[in-house]
């Protein structure tokens, strides 16, 4: 039996190894997104799926991340004698860290599991190899598109979120104070500055890449049969939710660092 | 490098010295093979003896240790993904699983490589191949059809519809009649031997179903120990006096 630090050792070599093979699929994904052709078709249905079809989930958490926040919060706010500064406070929290984080780790489950069981199914039942004889190139059919598309609609979901959280806060205000519609969001816009929103939209674009490099990476690299394709789809939530984490980390270090905390 | 120029020569594939290994496993050792213009030509060998390896070689999915692979008088390790992609045009490719594409229907399965190898064709010339292809194996009407709603056996044909579609000279059957009732693959034994005289192919079937073996072989290969042990036709193999060789028999 293997004593701790040689089982340490193996893991985090077995990591190390794993961070390497990942950095090299998403070099991969560069070289490929500039060669032609481009698959705008597929991009289009991605978008479509990883986006729209992710709404109602992502808007329903949204709702109720803002009520739930505003209900929590009231009463500490209102032992300081600063409940009006309720809408204010939650509205920086949900922008900033709350609503970006959760879009994303419900992208992770929802988008990652889907795309490493997809491509996962599709590498053990030979149709990537298909693919690959019918003059396509599977990269840049199924990796770049999927990508590409997570990248581009996590922000989107991201934002629309955070309108459907603020409006969930508004009305977890209202149900033990009144505030009208109108001073709610003089409220929350006063509290809001770019350097509030800005920071908090870039790092949803490396979110949305995170999770469909990983999702991509798992299934491609599926094998063992169908219990692989299990595997692939359980380590991409996994990794890219932990992925979302880490991301989330040097975003805030780095935009401390840059004065915009 | 023009691909699509059309040759007179009497061998479609040759294969010379091929060695393929993964890791310790060598599964091709110094293996020789030619298929002659309009043959069926079986390779019988136990599984696990690399006979899938060996026609995925063939078609580029996996590339050979050493050795040379000429398909259509090209060698294809010489060849650009490009110039490859324009070979494998001329080449059909039935897998194992079948490898339709689960999220498109029938007749989306079997556009796709006729619009992905770039074909100049409108919609109602595609629709038509499409027809042409679905009429060839007998399941015209299931052009609508999702993939998981097909029995084995239908999808066995929609898979060789998908691979006819192109018109290939040579088509590459990995274990046609796996998984199937004997009845079915009798079917797909009938429907081999009607490419082959219809659409006048050159094939490498890959199997150890010995009643598809000898419905559909004009020649069998052994591939025993990574090596073209013996060959000769169904009769002549299956009364030799080689032990190895008639196990498949027996």
């Amino acid at each position: 039996m293997l004593n701790s630090p040689v089982m340490a050792h193996v893991s985090a070599k077995a990591f190390l190894i794993e961070a390497g093979e990942i950095a090299r699929f998403a070099s991969r994904f560069f070289s490929a997104l500039f060669k032609p052709k481009q698959e705008w078709r597929e991009l289009l249905r991605q978008a479509y799926f990883i986006g729209y079809k992710s709404l109602g989930l992502v808007g329903l958490t949204a709702f109720i991340m803002g009520l739930v926040l505003t209900i929590q919060s009231r009463p500490t706010l209102v032992e300081f004698g600063a409940e009006a500064w309720l809408p204010k406070m939650v509205s920086v929290s949900l922008i900033r860290e709350i609503v970006p984080v959760i879009t994303a780790l419900i992208c992770a489950g929802k988008i990652g599991s889907s795309i490493g069981a997809e491509l996962g199914s599709m590498k053990v039942t030979e149709q990537i190899d298909a693919m690959e004889v019918s003059g396509t190139n599977p990269f840049k059919y199924l990796v770049v598109t999927r990508v590409l598309a997570s990248s581009l609609m996590i922000p989107v979901l991201a934002v629309i979120a955070a309108a459907i959280s603020l409006y969930g806060a508004y009305l977890g205000t209202n149900i033990k104070g009144v505030v009208s519609w109108q001073l709610y969001w003089t409220q929350v816009f006063e509290a809001l500055t770019y350097s509030d929103a800005l920071p908090a939209f870039i790092k949803t674009y490396f979110f949305g890449f995170a999770i469909g490099i990983i999702g991509c990476y798992k299934g491609f690299n599926s094998s063992k049969g169908t219990e692989g394709v299990g595997q692939s789809a359980n380590s991409a939530v996994v990794l890219s939710s932990l992925m979302v984490f880490v991301i989330d980390l040097i975003a805030v270090q780095l935009a401390d660092l840059m004065g915009l905390t | 490098m023009e691909i699509n120029q059309k040759l007179n020569i009497e061998n479609v594939i040759e294969v010379n010295g091929l060695c393929k290994s993964f890791g310790a496993n060598t599964v091709l050792n110094n293996f020789d093979f030619r298929l002659k213009r309009g043959e069926n030509a079986v390779v019988l060998g136990k599984s696990g003896s690399g006979k899938s390896v060996f026609i995925k070689c063939i078609i580029g999915l996996l590339t050979a240790d050493s050795g040379k692979i000429n398909v259509l008088d090209y060698n294809i390790s010489d060849l650009n993904s490009d110039a490859l992609d324009a070979l494998r045009m001329r080449m059909g490719f039935l897998f194992q699983s079948n490898a339709l594409y689960d999220s498109m229907t029938v007749r989306e399965n079997l556009e796709f490589p006729l619009r992905r190898h770039g074909k100049d064709m409108d919609n109602k010339e595609v629709y038509a191949a499409v027809k042409e292809a679905l009429e060839s194996v007998g399941l015209p009407h299931t052009e609508n059809m999702m993939p998981a709603e097909l029995s084995g056996g239908m999808k066995k044909r929609i898979a060789i519809a998908r691979t006819l579609i192109l018109k290939p000279e040579i088509i590459l059957y990995d274990e046609p009649t796996t998984g199937l009732d004997p009845i079915t693959g009798r079917e797909i034994d009938d429907l081999i031997v009607k490419i082959q005289r219809e659409y006048k192919t050159s094939s490498i079937i890959i199997s150890h179903d010995m009643h598809c073996v000898k419905a559909v072989a004009n020649r069998i290969v052994m591939l025993i120990d990574g090596r073209a042990y013996m060959e000769g036709d169904y009769n002549s193999l299956s009364t030799c006096s080689d032990r190895k060789v008639l196990d498949f028999f027996d």
